[in-house]
């Protein structure tokens, strides 16, 4: 079979934590991340009301959000009457879809300076279960064009700019020089 | 209900397609035969010389022939050859064409003509577009749900609305070619190995699943459409013909198990069963005219 | 030649136009066009309101309406073909004879381009589509060489647009049945090929599975780049060995080729990925803005570089180069 041109550069994905950093939270307790969701998943709603249009059915899906560099993950419920975000230590096995991948790579998506589907091809982030809900869910949320940064460290001042903007340099892409391909 | 036997997709050896047709001439009972190389442009020269023989043998046995076009004309070759086709005349009334690209109507001069089972008719106002232009026969694309059939039946009553009814569905097809690939040759020098799988190559997933098929330029169904069982509720609907897609099997007896269902003297299901065994190791499969996958097989509406 | 950019969602819309596209093409969100995904396109008043945006900047909006009508309800490519009209679309992209048919008489002054859908691939397609309906523009199947581009832009009156980047067909786009085959949903009446809903991920002996419809369509190592499960760039055993039957899962990127283009007579390009977030436009258009530059100064045409944004994480220039046969 023919060989394809390959061009360019291959992008090696978003920056992972640094490695100290999981053992290192692992110890802390949740419960302090709860309210912060909360706040958080209410403050989206707020200010991006169309999200729940793009995600129609898939709203009242059960969404795992797994940052692997990180020693615990999230259970996102979008429901529009009632939306729940909380930190959990393992994933439980009844939800609808999950998605994995460094927490870097997750916001970047999220945020929309990083393409989802660039990141499952270099498979840095992976899906399981529902991919038309996850799609949905990539999808309404590449549209509502969410600040987390912004929105999580909004209320610190100055100071919270500061490290929204340290934020966002982190999860800058990469590029390296394109591999051998090792497949076919 | 008529019967019509499609054009024979695969590149089969010219005195093999010639004899096929002779005893589709002498023995079938279809009331309709489309002849022609509908799939690849560089296998129409073999078969050239026997045309003219095979339409003789067939109308002489009283079947109407038309003459089928390319699926895809890109090629100046393939353009001319497809204006020369348009050149053919009507016969009485009826139309001696079957179109498989809509480049056909740039020079059909409003003469009659049949569609084939190509051109995306998916609905009543593009069926009625080509009847304005002409059509008088429309063989509707495999994919379409019943509902479907029977709304562009039911809007066009003064057109014979014919369905993919038996053979590996024709899925796709493209400008590369799949043999020439898996046989790493380049299409421009394929050696012609598609005359190696008369019956298409068998592509199967990497679990050895059965799948798809390969002919050349054309990918088809793994699975065999057989609406055998469909027949009554297709009637019901309006359905006119149903086509006949020749495999590498006896397709006079399949052309007879569908002649006795759609007269009646045969149940639908029995006939099925004697299907499987003309055409073995190959899976049924309805899903299509059922609005579910194309590779199931459903039960007959009601 | 214009730059034509995707946009699946308003926030993609203003990337495209921030980013420099000429004119953008997106969809209602319901199954009139070719990439009805979950979460995506614009419902009747974010097109209106995209529409205006894009016009205060210069950039026309083309809305695709490339589906094939349902029997029996048409009355929904009707009314997307009225409400885009009514927004101030600067072209309507159909497919269908209905909805062709339908748009010429009902709106004579609406400039409209015939879609890839329709497969049109030769002048004497094109001309049958300008002669019946009026179209001003056909977009090219990714079937054809630049000799054969060349030379139906000699013969047509119609204007051509061409696919220059993002996901590729190898299979003539609207005559493609491999989806509805595996998972009952089609490009052409759903407005889907190889449907997430019907995708599955597994783990099977250390390698990660997908599935599309039940059927294996690809297995990756660890490390080995994914592809998404399209049927056609799955890989596959046959008599002659296992391995990607149709095409690997790669992109087009035909940016070496936009000299020879523009010399073809090519209207317009094309950037394919309506389903794609806005850091794939951002970064597509403003790297193909660049190299147009480039090209209108005269200087050396750069690769991309986006071979990161691509399927396989590798790009092709597909059937732009005759050997890809």
């Amino acid at each position: 079979m023919p060989d394809p041109e390959t061009t360019g550069q291959r992008q090696t994905g978003p920056r992972r934590l640094p490695p100290w950093l999981a053992p290192a939270v692992a110890p802390l307790p949740l419960a302090p991340l709860q309210p912060m969701l909360a706040l958080l998943l209410a403050r989206i709603g707020q200010a991006h009301p169309d999200l729940y249009g793009r995600l129609g059915e898939h709203a009242q899906k059960r969404f795992g959000i797994d940052p692997t560099d990180l020693p615990f993950a999230f259970v996102l419920e979008p429901k529009p009457q009632r939306p729940r975000a909380r930190a959990v230590r393992a994933l439980p096995g009844d939800l609808d879809a999950c998605i994995r991948g460094p927490l870097s790579g997750l916001i970047g998506m999220a945020e929309g300076t990083l393409d989802g589907d660039a990141l499952f091809f270099s498979r840095v982030l992976w899906v399981e279960g529902d991919v038309a809900a996850v799609l949905a869910l990539r999808n309404a949320i590449d549209d509502a064009r969410i600040d987390f940064g912004a929105l999580l460290l909004g209320g610190l001042g100055p100071m919270g700019e500061r490290a929204a903007a340290a934020l966002r340099e982190r999860m800058q892409p990469r590029t390296a020089p394109a591999g051998d391909r090792p497949w076919n | 209900m008529q019967l019509t036997l499609g054009p024979v997709f695969y590149h089969w050896a010219p005195e093999r397609w010639r004899d096929f047709h002779y005893r589709i001439a002498d023995e079938a009972p279809v009331d309709t035969v489309v002849v022609g190389e509908v799939v690849c442009s560089k296998r129409a020269p073999f078969k050239q010389d026997h045309v003219a023989g095979v339409v003789e043998r067939l109308e002489g046995a009283g079947k109407r022939v038309l003459h089928a076009s390319l699926i895809l004309v890109s090629l100046p070759r393939e353009r001319r050859q497809t204006r020369e086709l348009m050149q053919l005349g009507e016969d009485e009334g009826e139309p001696a064409i079957e179109i498989n690209d809509l480049t056909c109507l740039a020079s059909l001069d409003r003469k009659p003509f049949a569609v084939g089972p190509f051109v995306n008719v998916y609905n009543e106002a593009a069926a009625g577009f080509l009847a304005s232009r002409g059509a008088r026969r429309i063989c509707l694309p495999p994919e379409l749900p019943l509902t479907a059939v029977a709304g562009i039946a039911a809007a066009l009553p003064d057109v014979a609305i014919e369905v993919f009814a038996f053979g590996r569905i024709p899925l796709a097809i493209s400008a590369r070619c799949y043999h020439a690939r898996a046989h790493k040759l380049t299409k421009d020098n394929c050696r012609f190995v598609c005359e190696q799988d008369p019956d298409g190559m068998p592509v199967k997933t990497l679990d050895e699943a059965g799948f798809l098929s390969v002919n050349g330029v054309q990918t088809l169904s793994q699975n065999c459409t057989s609406l055998l069982r469909d027949i009554p509720v297709l009637r019901r609907s309006g359905v006119a013909s149903l086509r006949l897609s020749p495999q590498d099997c006896d397709m006079v007896e399949v052309a007879r198990l569908y002649r006795d269902v759609a007269d009646g003297r045969l149940d639908g299901a029995e006939a099925e069963s004697r299907l499987a065994e003309l055409y073995p190791e190959v899976p049924l499969a309805n899903g299509f005219l059922h609005a579910v996958p194309g590779h199931l097989r459903v039960g007959a509406g009601a | 030649m214009e730059l034509i950019c995707p946009a699946g969602t308003p926030a993609s819309l203003e990337a495209a136009v921030e980013a420099g596209a000429d004119a953008i093409y997106c969809g209602f969100r319901d199954e009139t066009n070719a990439r009805n995904f979950p979460g995506l396109n614009f419902s009747r008043d974010e097109m209106r309101r995209g529409i205006a945006l894009a016009h205060r900047h210069g950039v026309k909006v083309l809305v695709a309406i490339n589906t094939f009508a349902r029997a029996g309800n048409l009355a929904l490519w009707q009314a997307a073909i009225d409400d885009a009209v009514a927004s101030g679309a600067d072209a309507l992209i159909l497919a269908d004879l209905a909805t062709l048919d339908y748009a010429a008489r009902r709106h004579p002054a609406q400039r409209l381009h015939v879609s890839v859908q329709a497969g049109a691939a030769n002048p004497d397609a094109i001309r049958f589509y300008a002669e019946a309906f009026g179209a001003q523009r056909v977009v090219l199947p990714r079937v054809l060489n630049v000799m054969e581009i060349a030379s139906i832009v000699r013969e047509s009156a119609c204007e051509t647009e061409v696919f220059i980047f993002g996901g590729l067909c190898v299979m003539e786009e609207g005559r493609c049945s491999l989806s509805s085959y595996a998972t009952g949903q089609s490009p052409n009446m759903h407005g889907v090929c190889s449907p997430a809903s019907h995708v599955a991920y597994g783990e099977r002996d250390g390698r990660i599975v997908s599935t599309l419809g039940g059927f294996t369509i690809n297995s990756f190592g660890k490390d080995e780049p994914a592809g998404y499960p399209t049927l056609c760039k799955g890989r596959f055993s046959t008599p002659k060995g296992a391995g990607y039957t149709f095409e690997e899962p790669l992109s087009l990127d035909a940016a070496v080729m936009l000299p020879a283009l523009r010399k073809a007579g090519v209207t317009a390009l094309k950037i394919e990925g309506r389903q794609r977030g806005r850091a794939y436009i951002a970064q597509v258009v403003r790297s193909y803005r660049q190299i147009l530059a480039a090209l209108d100064d005269g200087r050396e045409t750069a690769p991309a570089g986006l071979a990161a944004m691509a399927e396989g994480q590798a790009s092709t220039v597909g059937a732009y180069r005759k050997g890809w046969r």
